[in-house]
């Protein structure tokens, strides 16, 4: 652990033995440090260098996010919210962090609660018949000696929208999981009006290693902008899918040698979910995987999303299926996006199944310029930007459906990017 | 400085800001408002306020910026 080269870091806690124990923690990764009250700007300082960027999808820094809730006035009570409830169909990261090493994300909140002062921590999973709930119960009791605030463990519904931030304080302030129309943002006024820190649940995972370790040590792995280690959850056409720990700025041609490479011929890659971009394998395989590098090339790491597409699926099908889902997953509260997002699936669907008109595209690319940046949260703006690279990348196969050609692939069955993991493939 | 600003999710397109203020508003096919977002001329500005009092569900509202805010947009 005392090596900044090694991965992985968070995923280091593989093994039989029960991952509520406190102990076996402390054995893998050390005695938990808190900073002091006089330490606790130091530590902020630390994050900031450390450029640990937030894991949930923005990529925005730990450090700034930490200082601005810190920076509230002193008599406001703070919030700590573990956002662990991710809603992106095909990731398996926050469940398998909260299952397999629960203590170090319990050791970042107290890490997280001690920088901005705050008293009360919520941490969020999803509920249904597999939450963690439980298992982070325990875990909690087993340390509540040592912690000075103990978290409460929040079911959330399991529901794509409670990614976004403000639908996530919306429900712990009301129940409804809507996004709200931001300003004030969480670190003004969030759970209950007060000012809150919210991180997704690796960020604070990193939180803990980066107390005990130091900056230095963080930046031992990764490059540049995208220091540290990343979860990566790769899924389709590679010989092993799962979940990987990766140096920050990985080139993605590298990962996929190290997951026994494609299994076939591969067509495009979905980089960034259900909100990101479609690549050529060609492009794909150069793109570092990191949220700045991402960004720099207007693409979006998100929660660290890859999906493979193989050279016999249709990628306008599964286009169209992703659209569909997003357009489902609408909160419908603003006119453009809850009429535009459905008009595009339907145009997708039709030219996938070679019942659309010649030029039904352009369909799209008008209601998309309608419904880009006029909703209250950008929702609608990761739909529009996944549709965008399917239409350029797929411009052939839009074209051979548009006139009534059918691929191959159209009569297959199509799946889900979740069924193409099998059983037990969460690895490190 | 003035310019309007939507609430998106307080909106129900009513549309009678785009019948009051033309000049700056219009309807997309769903009957939602798209707005300029540039500075209103001072010429204007009686149609703008009128438009945002009209809103029968206070989603437009008039927004004053300083010249710094608006350049410091990201």
């Amino acid at each position: 652990m005392s090596d900044g080269t090694t991965l992985p870091r968070l995923l280091s806690n593989a093994g039989p033995a029960d991952p509520a124990s406190l102990d076996r923690h402390l054995a893998v990764h050390g005695r938990t440090v808190l900073p002091s009250r006089r330490g606790v700007s130091d530590l902020i300082e630390t994050v900031k260098r450390s450029g640990l960027r937030g894991r949930g999808g923005s990529g925005f820094p730990a450090g700034l996010k930490m200082q601005a809730v810190a920076a509230a006035p002193r008599r406001r009570r703070r919030v700590v919210v573990a956002n662990g409830a991710e809603g992106e169909p095909a990731s398996l990261k926050d469940d398998a962090l909260l299952t397999r090493s629960p203590h170090l994300v319990l050791d970042g909140i107290a890490v997280a609660a001690l920088a901005v002062d705050a008293d009360e921590a919520l941490l969020c999973v999803k509920a249904g018949p597999e939450s963690p709930a439980h298992l982070l119960e325990r875990a909690i009791a087993e340390r509540s000696p040592i912690d000075r605030v103990i978290p409460s463990v929040v079911e959330v519904p399991n529901d794509y929208l409670i990614g976004e931030e403000s639908a996530l304080m919306n429900f712990l302030n009301t129940g409804r999981a809507l996004p709200t129309f931001v300003p004030p943002r969480p670190f003004e006024r969030g759970v209950g009006g007060r000012p809150t820190l919210v991180q997704n649940v690796e960020t604070l995972a990193h939180l803990a290693l980066i107390a005990r370790h130091g900056a230095e040590w963080f930046r031992g792995v990764g490059v540049g902008d995208d220091p540290g280690s990343i979860l990566i959850t790769i899924s389709g056409a590679v010989g092993a899918p799962g979940l990987y720990e990766i140096p920050g700025g990985m080139p993605l041609g590298a990962l996929v040698d190290h997951v026994g490479g494609y299994s076939g011929p591969v067509q495009a890659l979905l980089v960034g979910g259900y909100a990101g971009s479609w690549f050529s394998p060609e492009r794909a395989g150069q793109l570092p995987l990191g949220h700045a590098a991402m960004r720099a090339r207007g693409g979006t790491l998100g929660p660290g999303v890859l999906t493979v597409l193989s050279a016999g699926a249709c990628g306008v099908a599964e286009t169209a299926r992703i659209s569909r889902h997003l357009a489902d997953h609408s909160a419908g509260q603003c006119g453009p996006c809850a009429f535009g997002l459905p008009s595009i699936a339907d145009a997708l669907e039709r030219i996938a199944e070679g019942t659309g008109e010649p030029g039904a595209h352009r369909w799209i690319e008008h209601w998309s310029a309608q419904v880009s940046g006029r909703g209250a949260c950008h929702h609608p703006d990761g739909a529009v930007r996944m549709v965008a690279s399917a239409l350029l990348l797929f411009a052939d196969d839009v074209t051979r459906h548009e006139t009534g050609d059918s691929c191959v692939a159209t009569a297959t069955e199509r799946r889900t990017p979740a069924d193409s993991f099998p059983p037990g493939s969460t690895r490190r | 400085m003035t310019t309007l600003g939507i609430n998106p999710i307080a909106c129900e397109a009513h549309g009678l800001c785009a019948e009051l203020f033309p000049e700056w508003i219009a309807l997309d096919e769903w009957g939602y408002p798209i707005i300029d977002e540039r500075p209103i001329p001072a010429g204007l500005l009686d149609h703008a306020r009128r438009a945002a009092d009209a809103c029968p569900t206070l989603a437009l509202k008039l927004q004053s910026k300083r010249r710094s805010d608006l350049e410091g947009h990201a």
